[in-house]
């Protein structure tokens, strides 16, 4: 089955609000081999000028994940989660996510494009705090597989 | 304009040197100049736990014979894994007022981690251009000596106060 082409432009709903926890981005930290205070201790995030401790970089994708499950879930996406490979991923940062953050994720379905009989479906996730501050957006190429040959 | 971003006066001098002040303004970085290089170890065990940290429990990332079965030589790192330990490097070097404002990479070859001998994956972050508010900073992730992340990009950017 090939990825419906109408995907684009899509708009999902938000995703349920996500509590930033102390102890999981202690636990990301640790998942991606952080050596930086900021990311362990808060006293050390609140010398440097945060509330609290600082994700990583990364730790977006925990958020973005539950946006990107809707996508493989949409019955006429199309999109067969055994062929799909992760092709690109950026983050766009307002401001880096602090424990104790609650983000809202909304995801839109920029591309959908084919190129040697693969599909490559772009989605952007942007999320925002509970002021409706903008925090990050997340932004992924999911590459579809396409038939062997 | 922040403020910080110009050198603090006097520290050049100073006996024991903090953080902050050995630390680089953008106007002081140069392009080609390597500003964070490290050497990292993944073995099946990190694997498991950035799955637990992440949520991703995609059994490509732990089981050979399901990596196998769809195609794959054996487990691999997630893309994500190398992609979150690639910046670590810049973000422990990072000056205190500069925050990473946008990151970027493209997958471009997995790392295979062996059950014994694990994967060691090496680091190296460039400043690849500068300008007035910050700058770019490109990485290179080798894994077995070939290139695993494409267009890996950090920009930099003085902190919001």
């Amino acid at each position: 089955m090939a990825v419906n082409p109408d995907l684009a432009g899509r708009e999902f709903p938000p995703v349920e609000p996500y509590l930033v926890g102390r102890e999981k981005i202690r636990e990301f930290a640790r998942a991606v081999q952080s050596e930086n205070p900021i990311n362990h201790d808060p006293a050390a995030a609140k010398a440097a000028g945060y509330t609290d401790v600082v994700a990583p970089p990364t730790f977006p994708i925990v958020v973005q994940e539950r946006t990107l499950a809707q996508l493989l879930a949409e019955p006429d996406a199309g999109i067969d989660f055994s062929r799909v490979v992760h092709g690109d991923q950026r983050f766009s940062y307002s401001r880096p996510i602090v424990a104790g953050d609650e983000l809202t994720a909304t995801l839109t379905v920029t591309s959908v494009k084919s190129l040697g009989g693969h599909s490559m479906v772009t989605s952007e996730s942007v999320i925002t705090d509970s002021t409706g501050a903008h925090v990050v957006t997340a932004t992924s190429t999911l590459v579809v597989r396409g038939d062997e040959q | 304009m922040n403020t910080n971003l110009s050198s603090p006066e006097g520290s050049v001098d100073a006996p024991q040197s903090s953080r902050e002040e050995q630390l680089l303004t953008p106007q002081r970085l140069e392009i080609g100049q390597v500003v964070a290089e490290r050497d990292f170890h993944l073995t099946r065990d990190s694997l498991v736990r950035y799955a637990g940290a992440s949520g991703d429990f995609n059994p490509i990332h732990y089981r050979d014979d399901f990596a196998q079965s769809v195609g794959l030589p054996g487990v691999l790192a997630h893309g994500m894994l190398t992609m979150g330990i690639a910046v670590q490097p810049v973000v422990d070097w990072l000056p205190a007022w500069f925050e990473i404002s946008d990151y970027q990479v493209r997958f471009t070859r997995p790392v295979l981690v062996d059950a014994e001998g694990g994967a060691d994956v090496r680091v190296s972050a460039k400043v690849g251009a500068v300008d007035e508010t910050g700058a770019r900073i490109d990485l290179t992730v080798l894994f077995a000596d070939e290139s695993v992340l494409g267009k890996a990009q950090v920009r930099i950017a003085a902190r919001a106060q």
